[in-house]
C-alpha cells in the first residue's frame, strides 16, 4: 500500500473533515439519538419524557404485531433474495453464453437499477392495480381474481416482485463479472472429462461463483430488509392487515404516524444490531470460508 | 490406443478468416507427434479441432476408425493437458484426477486404483488431498498429466503444457513427458512454439506456417533436409544462415538456387576458404562462441570453439555437402 506522509498535522484532518462531518451528522448523531430515545417514554405532545429502561424492548418482545412483522420481514427477505438472485443468475448465464452484443444486453438489463424504489413501487402498483392494471386483467382471463388490497398473499406477491425486479440488475452485474472470471479452459477441461452442460454448471461454475453468491446474499438480505421502504410505502403501506409490514416500515409507521417515539426508536436499535451482525458476517466469512 | 488421421482439415471462422487449411496427417498408434510453428500459425486451433473444442470447417478427423467431426469432446476418448493446466481450483488433487472417471460412472474401487496408480507414476501421492493452489508449478503440471493418464484414453493432446514453467523446470518436465509417453505408448499430439521442445520430444514433427503444413518428418529429417526456407530458419538454434546466392556467387553447384542455406556449425575457419566474413559481434557461450558477421551485405553466423580474440576478417569454409539450396521465388528446397 502506498503511504503518504504529511508534514503538517492539520492538513489530513482538514481533508477528512467533510466526510467525518457527514458521517457524524447523518449517521452517528441520529444513531445515538435513537439509542437514547429507546430508553425513554414521551407523552403524545412531547412535553414529558421519562426514563423507562428496557421496557420499550420488553413491550416489543410481548407485542404480537412486532413478532408478526419479524416473520413477515423474514419471509419477504428470503423471497426477494431468492427471486432476484435466481433471475439474475439465469440472465447472467444467458448473456455469458452470447458471443456478440453482450454489452448491449448488459446495459439494457442494468436500467431497472437506476429507477428509484418509490417509482418502481408505483410502476408495479399500476401494473397490478385491480381496477386499471394490466396484470389483473390477464390473471382474470386464466381465472385468478387478483386483489392486493384485500388479499394478504397478493399483497406480498406484489411487493416481492417489485422489490426483486429492482435488485435483479445489481445481482446480474456481479454474476456476469463472476462468470467471466471463470476460465474457459476449466469448462473445456470438464467437457473433455465427460461433464455435460448442466453438470459443468453445477460442478464447476457454481462453486467458482460462490464468493460472488455469498456477497450478493448478504447484500440482498440487507436490501430487502432496509431499502424496500419506498416500494412498500408506494404500494401497500404495510397492509392489508399487517401482511406486508416489514420491520423498517413499522419503524416509520409507529414513529411518524403512530407518534410512539420510544417504541419506534427501540425497533430501529434492533434493526441497527441486525445490520451490524450482517456486516460482521460479511467481513468475516466472505473472504475466508467461501473462497476455494 | 488408436491412430489419428487428419484428412484435408481446415478451419474458417465466422468472419471468413481462414486459420487452418488443407492439413493432412497420418498419426500411427503410439506415435508422439509435435505440431510446431510460430504463434498464430494455427497449431492450437488444429489441436482443439482434434479435441472437439473447435468445430471442423473442412475435411475429416478420425480417431481409430471413427470419424469424430460431430462427436462431443467427452466421447472422443481423448485427454488434454492445457497450457494453464485448467485444474479445478475448488477440488483436491484426488478429486481433480477422479472427476473424469466419476462422470463416466467408473466404480469407486476402480477409480481409487487408477488414481493411486497415476499418483505413483507421477510421484504426486503426498499431494493428493491438497488443493491445486497449494502446489508449485511443476506439481500442478504433474497433476494435469495425472488427470490425463487416469482416464487411459486413446490419445493425449498437449497444448503448450510447459510454457508457464521456468526454463530449468521445463527441461526436467520435458524429459518426464517423454519418458511417460514411452512407457504408456499412448498416441500423443503436442503443440509448442519452442523448436527445441519439438526436436527433443517428437517422433515426428509437423512444422506449420500460416495455417498450412510446411513439412512433416522426424526431427533429424527436418533438421537435415528442411523443405523450405521457413523450416530452415525455424528449426535449429542458432538458426541456419540463409543468404542470397548473389552474396557468394563463386560457390560451386549453386547456380540454379535463389537462396543458399548453411548451418552455423557447418562453417569453420580456413585460411583458403571461399567465403570472407567481416566480424561484427561475438557471443561467448562458454565451450563455444557464436560469431556474427557479414559477407556481401548478408548476415552470417558461425559456431566455433572459444579461444583467441578474432581478427576483423575471417576466411570460412563449409563442410562438403552441407549446403541447402532453395528456389528464389517459392523458397522450396531444391534437391
Amino acid at each position: 500500500m502506498k503511504r503518504t506522509l504529511f508534514r503538517n498535522q492539520l492538513l489530513p484532518w482538514l481533508l477528512l473533515a467533510p466526510q467525518l462531518a457527514i458521517t457524524f451528522i447523518f449517521f452517528l448523531w441520529p444513531a445515538a439519538q435513537a439509542v437514547r430515545q429507546s430508553f425513554l417514554r414521551q407523552d403524545a405532545f412531547g412535553i414529558n419524557t421519562t426514563f423507562v429502561g428496557l421496557s420499550n424492548f420488553k413491550a416489543l418482545w410481548n407485542s404480537p404485531e412486532y413478532l408478526n412483522s419479524l416473520q413477515v420481514t423474514a419471509i419477504f427477505a428470503v423471497l426477494v433474495t431468492v427471486l432476484s438472485m435466481g433471475f439474475a443468475l439465469l440472465l447472467a448465464v444467458a448473456v455469458d453464453r452470447m458471443i456478440r452484443s453482450t454489452s448491449v444486453y448488459t446495459t439494457l438489463l442494468v436500467w431497472p437499477y437506476a429507477v428509484a424504489p418509490a417509482v418502481a413501487g408505483i410502476l408495479w402498483w399500476f401494473i397490478f392495480n385491480p381496477t386499471i392494471g394490466v396484470m389483473p386483467y390477464f390473471l382474470d382471463v386464466i381465472g385468478y381474481d387478483w386483489n392486493h388490497i384485500s388479499s394478504k398473499s397478493d399483497a406480498m406477491t406484489l411487493v416481492v416482485i417489485a422489490s426483486a425486479w429492482k435488485q435483479i440488475s445489481y445481482n446480474f452485474l456481479f454474476f456476469v463479472a463472476g462468470l467471466q472470471s471463470v476460465p474457459a479452459s476449466l469448462r473445456e477441461a470438464a467437457a473433455i472429462d465427460g461433464a455435460g452442460p448442466v453438470r459443468r454448471f453445477f460442478d464447476i461454475t457454481v462453486p467458482l461463483l460462490s464468493p460472488t453468491t455469498f456477497f450478493l446474499l448478504v447484500v440482498n438480505i440487507v436490501y430487502a430488509m432496509f431499502d424496500t421502504f419506498g416500494v412498500i410505502d408506494a404500494t401497500t403501506e404495510g397492509g392489508p392487515a399487517q401482511a406486508t409490514n416489514i420491520l423498517v416500515y413499522k419503524v416509520y409507521f409507529d414513529g411518524f404516524v403512530g407518534q410512539n417515539m420510544g417504541s419506534s426508536a427501540a425497533q430501529s436499535v434492533i434493526l441497527m444490531l441486525i445490520v451490524i451482525a450482517l456486516t460482521v458476517v460479511q467481513f468475516r466469512y466472505v473472504e475466508k470460508k467461501v473462497a476455494y | 490406443m488408436a491412430s489419428i488421421t487428419l484428412d484435408k482439415v481446415g478451419k474458417i471462422y465466422a468472419g471468413g478468416t481462414r486459420a487452418v487449411g488443407d492439413v493432412s496427417i497420418d498419426i500411427a498408434d503410439g506415435e508422439f507427434i509435435v505440431l510446431v510453428g510460430p504463434s498464430g500459425c494455427g497449431k492450437s486451433t488444429l489441436l482443439r479441432m482434434v479435441a472437439g473444442l473447435e468445430s471442423i470447417s473442412e475435411g475429416t478427423v478420425r480417431i481409430g476408425d471413427r470419424v469424430v467431426n460431430d462427436i462431443e469432446p467427452a466421447d472422443r476418448d481423448i485427454a488434454m493437458v492445457f497450457q494453464n493446466y485448467a485444474l479445478y481450483p475448488h477440488m483436491s488433487v484426488r478429486q481433480n484426477l477422479a472427476y473424469g472417471l466419476k462422470n463416466r460412472r467408473t466404480p469407486k474401487a476402480e477409480i481409487d486404483k487408477r488414481v493411486a496408480q497415476a499418483a505413483e507414476i507421477l510421484q504426486i501421492g503426498p499431494f493428493l488431498d491438497r488443493k491445486p493452489r497449494a502446489l508449485s508449478g511443476g506439481q500442478r503440471q504433474r497433476v494435469a498429466m495425472g488427470r490425463a493418464i487416469v482416464r487411459e484414453p486413446a490419445a493425449f493432446l498437449f497444448d503448450e503444457p510447459l510454457s508457464n514453467l521456468d526454463a530449468k523446470l521445463r527441461v526436467t518436465m520435458r524429459l518426464e513427458i517423454k519418458e511417460l509417453q514411452r512407457r504408456l505408448r499412448t498416441t500423443s499430439i503436442y503443440v509448442t512454439h519452442d523448436q527445441l521442445e519439438a526436436m527433443t520430444l517428437a517422433d515426428r514433427l509437423v512444422v506449420l506456417n500460416a495455417g498450412r503444413i510446411e513439412q512433416i518428418g522426424t526431427p533429424l529429417e527436418v533438421y537435415r533436409r528442411p523443405a523450405s526456407t521457413f523450416v530452415a530458419s525455424f528449426i535449429g538454434s542458432p538458426a541456419m544462415n540463409l543468404i542470397s546466392r548473389h552474396a557468394v556467387p563463386h560457390l560451386p553447384g549453386t547456380a540454379h538456387a535463389g537462396t543458399i542455406g548453411i548451418r552455423p556449425e557447418d562453417l569453420a575457419v580456413a585460411p583458403d576458404g571461399p567465403i570472407e566474413m567481416e566480424v561484427l559481434a561475438v557471443e561467448e557461450l562458454g565451450a563455444q562462441r557464436l560469431v556474427h558477421g557479414q559477407t556481401g551485405g548478408e548476415r552470417l553466423t558461425v559456431t566455433m570453439p572459444s579461444g583467441e580474440p578474432l581478427p576483423e576478417y575471417l576466411r570460412l569454409a563449409y563442410r562438403p555437402g552441407s549446403l541447402h539450396l532453395f528456389e528464389a521465388d517459392t523458397g522450396r528446397r531444391i534437391d
